[in-house]
């Protein structure tokens, strides 16, 4: 058996194969279920019911998504220029960590000026915690995947530091976690009495504002064609250097705004459990985009809503949210060989 | 040689469409034992997608292909080889850091064989070497070989695989003069031991001097054959053509100030490639500069000096009378300097951008393509479909991504993208490498065109048909050492063979010791 490129693809080609990876993972998962001894189809019903059956679940849904938009669109910045960050864990704790350092009331400025202030020194936070690797890559050809796959360790027992001294709430009972964010630093809710803040705004707003940027502005075509081919960008005048160490300061702030917004919306304070791997979730969330920013927020909220619904369907059936994590492995997998069928067919010799 | 009309391949009215472009329209031909046929064909008339059907890469929607009688199975690539059909490609598969002895027996013996039995391989092809006269040592590592070398290895390689049909796709693209004689003997030599050969070419001369017989395509059709010995490259030029083939008429220009110069320029080597040694050249207006030389010479430096890529080490670069301080391909662009890359797949565009993306390559940055880092789509689109009507670049349209034209209509496109802003220097590196001649006559009267209103042409090629036909004067390269320049006629391309091999009167500046 071997491929054969499809020159030009049919709509049906290009849409069955996704459809496909899709109800293949339901299969499966249902499969699974089965073997943990539950009834598969009321488990895959507990799933959709906890991610969107309510209002309740869908703020849930929608608040889990919200930094998943943030590290997914960091992670299709990046990879669109083919620089792989890998790093957007430790991106999105230097983020949360800057929030919670300048949001406890050590800035004397009016209260309106806090939460952009935040933001901004959140944002250039994770650019610069990305731009140590980007100049090893640039200068010495060092490879940024090992870099910045292994700082986000450094980083987490940096924050654990952090979190048993200096920065240990007084009183926090002993606990490893932060003081509390003072009131003005806080994000308000986008809609009174409903679970749900800015950050979710702010994220959306994100992946329109990187999808413009993308398609309109020069930077954009800078990345595309640097990820597309550097040699023919070098030869037409474009710094490659320069696109990527810009890329790596785009991709290192957004990462950042996931932490910046979990704290400033959600936590209200920094602990370890900030991110249970937002930073390598929004791998696949890029990836189950194909790297579209708009289709970011799709993809973000699929994952998320496999992980609320997930979580509350493992208090009905007793079935362990492992599922989830299994769920998203096999639909990302699948979704990485539907894209190749989308463009080769497999012939028989 | 005895020419016994068994017939040894045979293929049967093979169609393959890609989409709505019929790449093979019932094409059928066939070779007999020891016999040169000739496939003769513009580039994309369907000669490589003939070929790839052949070797089972491409499974044709129709028709068959028949190796010594027997119908091969479509679309299994181990089937051709196995019945004893190899191939030369135009790009060596051979492995730089071993030996030609191990390149040769690469894949041939079973994995898990306990012995190699060195002796036994280097006895035969020892022997294949002197009887086909390739002349090349077992023991030398192919890094350090010449192309022609390479290429003879790679023939070594195709005959200890005991073939029987020998295909040879553009085999004299790389070669001297005087080795495009030496692979002829060889030839002939392999037909008289039995061998049949198909030989893919698109130049005329070559295709008379070794094949029996012509096969030409044409838009995927075959559209005529004949015996060498009934035609001539006219008839065999029109049949590629559909109409006869108009060279343009060239006449030599006075030339006029010197618009760019080196003086005395080193460049460190390009991998194994040599950079320049003390290289003086100056660029003059209203003048074609062509520049001969084998591959892998330090026309690449060159290249990349004159287009913004790489300051010398030494020595100076002079736009008009400015000495440069900064020289990038942005600069260069900025001053005036078209640049048609040797590569156009991997430096001239970018595969997956649209033609209209490709077309603003070198310019987005500027007006009116851009205005404070956003992007003029409106402006880059109606640039990108003017190029396309005036250079007659055949697509879909403006939003076709580049990867989907022929090689032909690509370099129109790059030809537009420089030419547009009438350049005063245009650097042509390879220009028509792999295109058909209709595209070849094209670029040449683009790259005549500039040099008649005023710009200086700097033309790099390894075919020396084509310096000698289009330069005002010549230089040859070797060895990152550039000959005197010769005019136009002063040379014969023997002469000129011995410049290309390094072995001409002292160059005239040789200043720097290696």
């Amino acid at each position: 058996m071997r491929l054969e490129a499809i020159t030009q693809p049919s709509l049906l080609r290009k849409m069955v194969p996704p459809i496909l990876a899709l109800i293949t993972t339901v299969i499966f998962a249902s499969f699974l279920a089965m073997i943990a001894g539950a009834n598969p189809l009321s488990v895959l019903g507990l799933i959709l019911k906890g991610a969107f059956g309510s209002q309740f679940a869908i703020l849930e849904t929608l608040n889990r998504a919200t930094p998943l938009i943030f590290t997914g669109l960091a992670a299709a910045v990046a990879f669109r220029a083919k620089f792989w960050n890998i790093g957007a864990e430790a991106q999105l704790y230097a983020g949360a960590l800057i929030t919670v350092v300048l949001g406890t009331g050590v800035l004397p400025w009016p209260s309106f000026t806090i939460l952009p202030t935040l933001a901004l020194v959140s944002i250039l936070a994770g650019a610069v915690l990305l731009l140590a690797p980007a100049l090893l890559k640039t200068r010495f050809g060092v490879d940024e995947v090992v870099t910045t796959l292994l700082f986000n360790f450094i980083f987490l027992l940096f924050i654990s530091m952090l979190l048993e001294g200096p920065l240990k709430d007084p009183m926090g009972m002993g606990w490893p976690k932060s003081a509390r964010l003072i009131a003005e630093a806080r994000l308000p809710r986008l809609v009174d009495g409903l679970r749900l803040h800015w950050g979710f705004a702010l994220a959306v707003l994100s992946a329109i504002g990187i999808w413009v940027i993308q398609t309109r502005s020069t930077l954009g075509y800078e990345m595309r064609a640097v990820g597309l081919n550097k040699e023919a960008a070098a030869f037409a005048g474009i710094s490659v250097n320069t696109v990527l160490v810009k890329t790596a300061l785009l991709s290192g702030g957004l990462a950042a705004l996931a932490g910046f917004s979990e704290v400033a919306g959600l936590k209200g304070s920094l602990t370890l459990d900030l991110s249970p791997g937002f930073g390598y979730t929004g791998i696949i969330v890029a990836m189950l985009a194909l790297l579209n920013p708009l289709g970011v927020i799709i993809a973000a909220l699929f994952v998320a809503g496999i992980f609320v619904g997930a979580d509350s369907m493992s208090r009905a059936a007793d079935v362990p949210t492992y599922l989830a994590d299994i769920m998203l492995a096999t639909a990302l997998l699948l979704m990485v060989l539907a894209i190749m069928l989308t463009r080769f067919r497999v012939v028989r010799d | 040689m005895t020419k016994d009309a068994t017939e040894v391949l045979r293929l049967n009215r093979i169609t393959k469409r890609f989409g709505k472009l019929t790449a093979n329209d019932a094409v059928s031909f066939s070779l007999n034992q020891g016999e040169v046929v000739a496939l003769l064909g513009e580039n994309g008339a369907g000669k490589t997608t003939l070929m790839n059907i052949l070797f089972g890469q491409y499974t044709a929607d129709d028709g068959t292909v028949e190796v010594f009688g027997e119908t091969l199975p479509a679309g299994n690539s181990r089937a051709a080889l196995d019945a004893g059909v190899g191939m030369v490609h135009q790009h060596f598969t051979l492995a730089d850091n071993m030996t030609v002895q191990e390149n040769i027996t690469l894949g041939v013996r079973s994995l898990f064989s306990a012995s190699l039995d060195r002796g036994a391989a280097r006895a035969r092809i020892v022997e294949l070497s002197e009887t086909f006269q390739l002349a090349v040592s077992p023991e030398a590592r192919v890094g350090n070989l010449t192309v022609g070398e390479r290429q003879r290895v790679e023939i070594l390689k195709a005959l200890y695989r005991d073939v029987r049909i020998l295909i040879l796709d553009e085999p004299t693209a790389v070669l001297t003069p005087q080795e495009v004689d030496d692979l002829f003997v060889t030839l002939k030599q392999a037909v008289a031991n039995g061998l049949s050969i198909i030989f893919i070419s698109h130049k005329l001369h070559e295709v008379m001097a070794i094949a029996d017989r012509v096969v030409v395509l044409r838009h995927g059709k075959l559209s005529g054959s004949a015996r060498v010995q009934d035609t001539d490259t006219t008839s065999l030029a029109a049949m590629m053509m559909g109409t006869d083939a108009v060279p343009p008429v060239i006449a030599t220009s006075a030339a006029g100030e010197a618009l760019f110069e080196l003086k005395e320029v080193s460049t460190p080597n390009i991998g194994t490639a040599p950079g320049l040694k003390s290289v003086s050249l100056a660029l003059r207006a209203n003048q074609i500069i062509g520049l001969a030389g084998v591959s892998g010479n330090g026309q690449a430096a060159l290249a990349d000096v004159v287009g913004g890529l790489r300051m010398p080490a030494q020595g100076h670069v002079l736009l008009g009378s400015e000495v440069l301080e900064k020289w990038t391909p942005r600069v260069a662009v900025q001053n005036g300097v078209a640049r048609i890359p040797e590569d156009r797949h991997k430096t001239g565009t970018i595969a997956d951008f649209d033609l209209t993306e490709n077309a603003i390559l070198e310019q987005y940055s500027t007006a009116p393509f851009s205005k404070k880092g956003w992007l003029n789509w409106r402006k880059a689109r109606a640039f990108a479909d003017g190029i396309i009507e005036k250079y007659d670049v055949r697509c879909p349209g403006a939003g076709t991504r580049i990867r989907l034209l022929s090689g032909g209509n690509m370099q129109k496109l790059i030809l537009g993208r420089v030419l547009e802003a009438e350049p005063q220097i245009v650097l042509a590196n390879q220009p028509v490498r792999g295109l058909d001649i209709g595209a070849v006559n094209y670029v040449h009267s683009q790259l005549l065109e500039a040099r008649d209103r005023g710009a200086s042409v700097l033309l790099i090629s390894e075919d020396l048909d084509e310096i000698m036909t289009l330069s005002d004067v010549i230089y040859v390269i070797a060895d990152g050492r550039l000959s005197p320049a010769f005019t136009r006629g002063e040379m014969t391309p023997a002469e000129l063979g011995i410049w290309m091999a390094g072995q001409g009167d002292s160059p005239k500046e040789v200043s720097y010791a290696s």
